[in-house]
């Protein structure tokens, strides 16, 4: 009696919404290389801080008072008066620099193993208008404790508007909606941060993974498994995603889980990177603190920002800045583009490549880091070097990927 | 003929109408949504002049008045600090004759001000914004050491300007100090935001 009953009802949930087709198209029957290695647990834990953010951001929206006047209060509550308050928050905000580790970890896979080359590019610039996306969300989210740092972040990062020739300083005011960053500022960064991007993030994550199950994921070899087929159109070296891949990204979320945890629980404030230690002054619009620096994940960009003291075409130092920032994330979203080589992953690249690629992560860190110090002139030469190799890096790759010899990749993921 | 076939001519033109009118109306709807975003009347009113007592300002020293949610600065220099202003050689400043628009006509030239005793500067570094340290005294520590005549050291980025707003040369500020609107109403009261005629 039982068994017929339920497969009716199956049926009927069938006829309706493709639940099944969806379990089996993106689960069950998703076949993903059998040799992806642990680089390829930052994609989920990437989508497992998201969802972090969004729970424990719901539940700090309920304290949260989003007025110049209360905001700094309201934080405190939480802190202090709310229940688990003080959880909720260091959980949002942990895991806002946590998401942006895996983030950076993630994408430098997509370096490594050329994930970003023909027929992903769409699954890479999906994956970069998320990057961007979730760089202003975090923009914005900064503002709302209104703390110094929150603040005088604000305005320096809404002042790089008003760089722009001619439309700038009316561009700016339109921003901030005032003559300076004040109250109306914090209630539109507020919307948008609880509400506009994260609607863009979460629509930029579906069409992200809609992108990759289209192409199926690379692997460390770069070898195109879809290529190699049985009779049934299964990949011979692909392996269903679920129970496979779940269980195996279930190990990486739980020694994940630890070290994020640790943090939470015994250093939440992240040795002053997380939090900075200015903003648990509040908001003061007339004292500038003694020494402002974004939160670290912004740092690098905030370097090459910095390290554009001259003039150039005629262009203001300041706007030249700004446009050098843009460009070094524009870079990124062209570098399908730029990558000429016949081969995907590293493995099989040149030398040029390789040192090429480890003269990229050496510029991201050290400009990370000089954009976390107060400027000298002396780090402002390194700066000015460094921003120099990161430019170098992609607008030399054309040359180097196209000029360098690669070896030749093999049709099949040999067994181990 | 055309009971039977499709005018792909008339269809064509009717989408394109139609396409067009919709992204008129489109751009219509945008406006209020855009013009939102603009400072409200409220923070329009609240950007009025303000007025402030300087009869017990004493000699070098500077009081912050708030000015359309921006730190104005008033100084009162003192003889020395007028001289050494002067002094400082106008190949060390980026704009030493106040050419750029940074100030009202009444406030160009060397002291960038109506009375030479009276600085009047939005205290806002024309970098990115921060507020610059007043550093009147000659040879503050971190402002440049030994030959420092005295003037604004922005923490931020390091802009260092002289007491009457000037930028020095190869400073991340590309322009001196804003001067406002302000007029005297009197010897003891300064209006900030308005500049008619002096008082």
């Amino acid at each position: 009696m039982g068994a017929p009953k339920r497969e009716e009802k199956q049926s009927w949930l069938e006829a309706r919404f493709p639940a099944r087709r969806l379990w089996r198209d993106h689960l069950a029957n998703y076949h993903v290389p059998r040799n992806l290695n642990i680089w390829y647990l930052f994609g989920s834990l990437a989508l497992l801080m998201l969802v972090n953010q969004v729970l424990t951001g719901i539940w700090l929206t309920m304290s949260y008072d989003p007025s110049a006047e209360g905001a700094f209060a309201s934080i405190e509550y939480i802190m202090r008066d709310v229940e688990w308050g003080w959880l909720i928050r260091y959980l949002h905000t942990t895991g806002a620099s946590a998401l942006f580790i895996v983030m950076y970890l993630h994408m430098f896979r997509g370096l490594l193993y050329g994930s970003y080359k023909a027929p992903r590019e769409l699954v890479w610039l999906f994956g970069m208008a998320l990057y961007l996306a979730l760089m202003a969300e975090a923009f914005m989210g900064y503002l709302l404790p209104w703390g110094q740092m929150s603040y005088w972040g604000a305005q320096v990062i809404t002042s790089l508007f008003s760089a722009i020739p001619g439309i700038g300083p009316g561009l700016a005011e339109w921003v901030r909606g005032d003559y300076l960053v004040s109250g109306v500022t914090l209630n539109r960064f507020f919307a948008l941060h609880v509400i506009a991007l994260p609607l863009v993030i979460l629509m930029l994550v579906v069409l992200h993974i809609m992108a990759l199950h289209e192409v199926g994921s690379n692997n460390p070899e770069g070898i195109e498994i879809r290529q190699h087929v049985d009779a049934e159109g299964r990949p011979l070296d692909g392996i269903p995603f679920h129970p496979y891949y779940t269980l195996k990204d279930l190990v990486g979320v739980a020694v994940f889980l630890f070290v994020f945890c640790g943090v939470v629980f015994y250093f939440p404030e992240g040795g002053g990177f997380f939090i900075e230690a200015p903003n648990y002054a509040p908001a003061d619009p007339f004292t500038t603190p003694e020494h402002i620096a974004p939160v670290w994940y912004f740092t690098p960009f905030y370097a090459i920002l910095r390290a554009v003291n001259f003039s150039l075409f005629g262009l203001e130092a300041r706007f030249l800045g700004v446009v050098f920032m843009a460009g070094a994330i524009a870079a990124l979203f062209v570098l399908p583009w730029l990558d000429r080589s016949p081969a995907r992953s590293m493995r099989y690249k040149g030398w040029v490549s390789k040192v090429m690629l480890g003269v990229f992560v050496l510029s991201f860190m050290a400009l990370g880091v000089l954009g976390i110090l107060p400027s000298t002139p002396l780090r402002t030469h390194l700066a000015q070097l460094f921003t120099a190799t990161y430019f170098a890096y992609f607008l030399l790759m054309p040359f180097y990927t196209r000029w360098e010899k690669a070896r030749p990749v093999p049709q099949r993921i040999a067994s181990p | 003929m055309a009971e039977h076939g499709i005018n792909k001519a008339r269809r064509r033109f009717l989408v394109g109408a139609t396409s067009v009118m919709g992204a008129v109306g489109m751009a219509g709807v945008a406006v209020p949504f855009v013009a939102a975003w603009r400072p409200s009347a409220r923070a329009r009113a609240a950007g009025a002049s303000v007025q402030a007592d300087i009869s017990k300002l004493r000699p070098g020293q500077r009081m912050t008045v708030e000015w359309r949610g921006r730190p104005v600065w008033i100084i009162r220099r003192t003889p020395e600090m007028i001289a050494r202003t002067q002094a400082v050689s106008p190949t060390a400043l980026a704009d030493p004759d106040s050419r750029q628009p940074q100030q009202p006509e009444y406030a160009q030239g060397g002291l960038r001000s109506r009375r030479p005793d009276i600085g009047v500067l939005i205290g806002l570094c024309t970098h990115f914004g921060c507020s610059p340290l007043y550093r009147p005294e000659p040879g503050a520590a971190e402002a440049r050491g030994g030959d420092w005549p005295g003037g604004f050291y922005c923490p931020c980025h390091s802009s260092r300007f002289d007491l009457a707003g000037r930028v020095y040369t190869n400073m991340p500020a590309p322009t001196n100090l804003e001067v406002p609107p302000y007029r005297f109403l009197s010897e003891a009261i300064i209006e900030v935001g308005e500049d008619g005629e002096p008082g």
